[in-house]
């Protein structure tokens, strides 16, 4: 990995503690991880962090944040974030939501349209696929799950390790009972949220995995419909998670995409 | 003692060949395999035996409640509560239990269970469960906020029972502007609630709490004795001594006229792959949030298949030599049940007769011999080690209506 040094700190946000990774200089940029959590590092982190200042909170719930009980919905995440930026006197970031990270960035962004640089969704939930459903956590094994955001197995492999430890086992458990406490019905979308996207102005790139077997693809172009600034990459052999698929890739996607 | 008999309803028609291809027989396993030409005569074949039940004396009939499995065809216990409750006379209508959890409306539950009380003239025990993990995925409801909304469907339908409406109900899980239910139950204060369990020990310390009888279900004799130590240690501190009243215990007991055709049905209690409660998919049986935070390790490395199930996955022979398993004709089933009354003690007593693909003919001769031959010996003992159940002991139904409380509960409080 790229040598950058990243600082954590503990931000309290609505009450809630936040673990908060913070790297680089440069125009503010907000990461949201999936809804598997977060490694501490990762490639994409750290590519992003040599051209930008980069946040990468851990959600509430999530990997190490503290779980608020209180908690019902992603969009109450999304206002947890927005209080969080208010917190450390970022305005104007660019949002960069991985999977269920991209639902809370599209939240975030129908919630404040004039505090928002662009907005980059990979492999979103939080919208009703038109065709095919996104896959069931509670029905899935940790394992089959993780190695179902990825197409080439290998990248998982150098990730996760061939045989994730039981405690990385144990977060997944984690970050599985916070994602229903908050997403079980209707499971990981809102219905509202493409009605209250065409207030975005802000450019927006919706970037997919072609071979994305957690989100259809189908749900990439009803994301594209709902922003009204929106275009779409498609990233070729690639699956769900292609921050940790094709980091690189993804990382020269969203420069070129914020210059 | 109060002595009942149990069946799972086993839907035994489904194809083996199908369950073991597929690698599991629950939630996800199709229900194109569920034939209802078989379903009906099972149904009627259980209400046989419950009517036989009846007739040879036996004090009351257990009933429960699964969803998309073969091992329970029961998809919901107040119907054959209300079946019972107008078919027979005698008889306790044993309902182990409802699961609240599922429940959308706890309200319904309570208007269900207070005419089951009316028309059976008095004769409910409305036992709760928090149902297994299957089952919030196979009714869609939230794993999560399992233990939460036990306690408070739990709440709201004790309230619904022993105030008078109309009032108003808002809670976290369950919000209710009007609670005016017009059927309420005959039994007062409410019908009595035994609430069973296998490992949660949160369920257990909830169960002493509120002084409901907790029913170990087929627990080895020493899980059984770590649970009464566990319950009794918490009714101390909430003020009163635990005793026979508070104790259940279901165990699998298949009898016969024959040694050998006993042990050859009673190997049909582990007729699904070895797993009573059909083989499942661990992440299935125990979705996260559902469980204890105690056991996420546990279960997340069975999950992966990196330990064994902490819920214990033993051979038949090993559950016939731990007595989780009894097998044989009346004298032989007598005596090892008395080994069991000896050392655990219970005031409540399910025998679990026929599982599986056990013939109707079978079952039926289990049932007639339960209530002829060993009841009647198995009274006789309890009468000798003085275990008298929540009856006859008249103990209360709940915490609150105990007259006998110890001054350390002001204490614990």
């Amino acid at each position: 990995m790229a040598d950058v040094d990243w600082a954590t700190s503990t931000v309290e946000a609505a009450g809630t503690k936040l673990h908060v990774m913070r790297a680089g200089r440069g125009r503010p940029l907000l990461v949201l991880h999936h809804e598997t959590g977060t490694l501490d590092r990762l490639p994409f982190y750290d590519a992003l962090a040599a051209k930008y200042d980069v946040l990468v909170p851990h959600h509430p719930g999530f990997s190490r944040s503290e779980r608020p009980d209180w908690m019902r919905s992603a969009r109450d995440i999304a206002v947890i974030y927005r209080g969080l930026l208010s917190e450390l006197k970022v305005s104007n970031a660019t949002l960069v939501g991985l999977g269920f990270g991209g639902w809370i960035a599209a939240e975030m962004a129908s919630m404040a349209p004039s505090d928002l640089a662009k907005l980059v969704l990979v492999g979103a939930m939080g919208i009703k696929p038109p065709q095919g459903d996104i896959l069931d956590l509670a029905i899935t094994g940790y394992i089959d799950y993780a190695r179902a955001g990825f197409h080439d197995q290998k990248a998982f492999d150098k990730v996760y390790g061939a045989e994730p430890s039981n405690d990385q086992l144990e977060m997944w458990d984690v970050c599985r009972e916070m994602s229903f406490r908050i997403a079980w019905k209707p499971y990981m979308y809102s219905q509202t949220l493409p009605h209250l996207l065409r207030s975005v102005r802000a450019p927006a790139l919706v970037v997919w995995g072609d071979e994305d077997k957690v989100v259809p693809p189908s749900a990439a172009k009803r994301y594209v419909e709902a922003l009204p600034h929106a275009k779409l990459e498609i990233v070729k052999g690639c699956g769900h998670c292609v921050d940790m698929e094709q980091p690189e890739a993804l990382a020269k996607l969203v420069t070129n995409f914020i210059a | 003692m109060h002595l009942m008999y149990f069946t799972e309803q086993p839907m035994s028609a489904y194809s083996e060949q199908a369950g073991r291809d597929f690698g599991a027989t629950a939630l996800m396993f199709s229900n194109k395999h569920f034939d209802p030409v078989a379903g009906s005569r099972l149904y009627n074949n259980y209400i046989e035996q419950y009517m036989l039940a009846e007739e040879v004396g036996i004090d009351g009939i257990m009933l429960n409640e699964h969803h998309n499995a073969p091992f329970c065809m029961q998809a919901k216990a107040n119907i054959f509560a209300a079946i019972l409750a107008g078919m027979t006379k005698k008889v306790k209508i044993v309902m182990l239990g409802n699961p609240l959890p599922l429940a959308e409306n706890p309200i319904r539950l309570a208007e269900e269970l207070a005419m089951i009380d009316m028309i059976s003239k008095g004769r409910l025990v409305s036992g709760f469960v928090r149902g297994g993990g299957q089952e919030q995925l196979a009714t869609g409801v939230n794993p999560a906020f399992n233990r939460e909304r036990f306690e408070e469907a739990h709440d709201l339908i004790v309230k619904a029972w022993t105030q008078t409406g109309p009032f108003r109900y808002e809670g976290t899980h369950y919000q209710h502007r009007v609670v005016n239910p017009w059927a309420v139950p005959l039994q007062k204060p409410y019908p009595r609630v035994w609430i069973p369990g296998v490992i949660s020990k949160e369920t257990i310390v909830w169960a002493a709490q509120q002084r409901y009888p907790y029913i170990a279900l087929n627990t080895s004799i020493e899980q059984t004795k770590k649970i009464w130590e566990l319950y009794d240690q918490v009714a101390l501190q909430t003020g009163y001594v635990g005793g026979p009243e508070n104790r259940g215990y279901l165990i699998q007991v298949h009898i016969s006229d024959n040694e050998e055709k006993a042990i050859e049905n009673a190997r049909q209690f582990r007729w699904m792959q070895g797993e009573f409660t059909g083989l499942a998919h661990p992440v299935w049986s125990t979705p996260s949030g559902y469980g204890s935070p105690t056991n996420r390790r546990a279960f997340v490395e069975f999950a992966a298949g990196r330990a064994i199930n902490p819920r214990g996955n033993t051979s038949f022979e090993q559950q016939m030599a731990d007595l989780r398993i009894i097998a044989g004709t009346p004298k032989t089933v007598v005596a090892k049940l008395k080994r069991i009354l000896e050392e655990t003690r219970p005031g409540i007593l399910a025998l679990w007769g026929n599982d599986g693909r056990v013939s109707q003919e079978d079952s039926l001769t289990c049932v007639r011999l339960m209530g002829t031959e060993v009841f009647p010996a198995i009274r006789e003992i309890a009468k000798s080690l003085d275990l008298k159940s929540p009856f006859e002991s008249n103990a209360p139904v709940h915490l609150n209506y105990s007259t006998d409380l110890k001054k350390s509960r002001v204490a614990a409080e």
